[in-house]
């Protein structure tokens, strides 16, 4: 029998939720493990880091890396992958364009530590020890990673081959992907292993979306009763569906909830959050500059909006300068 | 008017719209009208063509301003070019707010085709704005 192809899963700067998805192929995931040797998942199956250094430079298929880059570690193990697969497959937001990890790039090493071990209200006494680099023992020096001011998406620390985005993906386009590396059927290099579209061609309230969109109000979805027959966007709802890659079949409407944009933007956009901007700015129906302010102060946070999954792709990429939290 | 070498020179990058501020910034050159060299003109169709994408495009290209041209309100040669400007604008000013841009880093100003005194003013100002803020800090680090 043909040896199987070596398959690894590993997460970065992640929540997890990104394994949680490949469990969630259910019992899919027997078809992929009939097929693949799964030979490196520090979340489920107990390998060590050397026994991955041990595989043969490039002996492995593929490796799905979920999570953004924050961490010294993280960029070490991502290196490590690349050198052993011949396919690396950015995995979820996070690895695919910083996602919302990426968010702390409007601070920094120094001021994310300020607050979290010394000003925020949680943190007793105020006399909490920062993380150090190495600290030394009766026994040695023990070392931790180093943590960089900046979050990282994976393109900008490994060459990656191909994206599955969405936060997390979905299991279908997870089975799809690894069937596709299976069969050997692969788009060009750099692909984003979702639709082409934006996600209201695939949206089930797209008919109920009207000809022309102009908004001269916009709701926050908590604060709203939301008809679930309805185009969000025509409630007054900011869906970022007409700006995000389709794939992901509208989950979050089918919940009553809107897009976020975790599928990041279609082929022809560079900056999401760019374009989010100009697409908002399109459906406000206002002309005058006072009317326009109030409108618009209905999103309070532009940043957290439209970035919330791709801060660190930006043409901007981080923070210029960084404010201490408040 | 005289270039001091040692002073910051900014770079500004305008977008001027086809049918007012490009015509205010030739005319202000036919008049021999002095302003800064530090503005590089972009000729757009329209204020409205300018994609916010642009703005940060500029900017990561090294500008360390950025200037939007339009027609006055009710003047847009395509009827609403400049409302949708004006919209992007507002947004962009919160959104660069929050990645700690000073304010002055972006500014956005209505040129009619006969303004071409208001057009130099908005430069020299505007230059003379960004120089006191010194150059953009680079992006990122590790």
């Amino acid at each position: 029998m043909a040896e199987k192809p070596k398959v690894a899963f590993y997460w970065c700067a992640s929540c997890g939720g990104c394994e949680e998805a490949v469990v969630d192929l259910a019992e899919g995931i027997l078809d992929v493990v009939a097929a693949v040797d799964i030979v490196f998942w520090p979340v489920a199956l107990d390998f060590k880091v050397k026994d991955l250094e041990a595989f043969e430079d490039g002996s492995l298929a593929a490796s799905f890396i979920n999570g953004a880059i924050r961490l010294s570690e993280q960029e070490e193990m991502a290196r490590l992958l690349r050198r052993k697969s011949k396919y690396v497959i950015a995995f979820g937001s996070c690895s695919h364009m910083g996602g919302v990890p990426g968010l702390a790039n409007l601070w920094d090493r120094q001021s994310i530590f300020d607050w979290y071990y010394h000003k925020a209200p949680s943190v007793a006494c105020g006399s909490v020890q920062e993380p150090k680099e190495t600290v030394k023992v009766p026994e040695g020096t023990l070392e931790l990673p180093a943590f960089w001011d900046t979050v990282k998406s994976l393109d900008q620390v490994i060459d990656v081959d191909y994206y599955l985005p969405g936060c997390p993906p979905t299991p279908k386009l997870l089975a799809n992907a690894v069937g596709a590396l299976l069969k050997g059927e692969l788009p060009p290099k750099g692909a984003v292993l979702a639709g082409t579209r934006a996600l209201c061609h695939e949206c089930h309230l797209n008919d109920a979306k009207p000809e022309k969109l102009l908004l001269k109000e916009l709701k926050r979805v908590h604060l709203t009763t939301v008809d679930p027959e309805k185009c969000l966007l025509a409630q007054g709802i900011l869906c970022l569906g007409p700006v995000t890659r389709g794939g992901c079949e509208a989950l979050c409407i089918k919940g009553v909830m809107p897009c976020t944009g975790c599928f990041g933007p279609t082929d022809e956009v560079r900056d999401q959050g760019a374009k989010g901007i100009s697409y908002l700015s399109s459906i406000v129906d206002f002309d005058d500059e006072a009317d326009i302010q109030k409108v618009l102060e209905c999103v309070p946070d532009p940043m957290g909006t439209f970035y919330r999954y791709s801060l660190p792709r930006s043409y901007l990429v981080r923070a210029k300068e960084v404010k201490p939290h408040a | 008017m005289m270039m001091q070498v040692d002073e910051f020179q900014p770079r500004i990058v305008a977008f001027v719209c086809n049918w007012c501020t490009y015509i205010a910034a030739d005319t202000a050159g036919v008049a021999r009208a002095r302003y800064s060299p530090n503005v590089r003109l972009i000729r757009t169709m329209c204020s409205g063509r300018v994609d916010p994408q642009f703005v940060l495009a500029a900017f990561e290209k090294g500008a360390d301003g950025v200037l939007l041209c339009g027609c006055h309100p009710r003047d847009c040669h395509y009827n609403s070019g400049n409302y949708k400007t004006l919209r992007r604008y507002t947004l962009l000013k919160t959104m660069l707010a929050q990645m700690g841009f000073e304010g002055d880093r972006l500014r956005l100003e209505w040129i009619s085709a006969s303004e071409a005194e208001k057009f130099r003013r908005v430069v020299e100002d505007m230059t003379e704005r960004v120089r006191k803020l010194g150059p953009l800090k680079s992006n990122g680090g590790n």
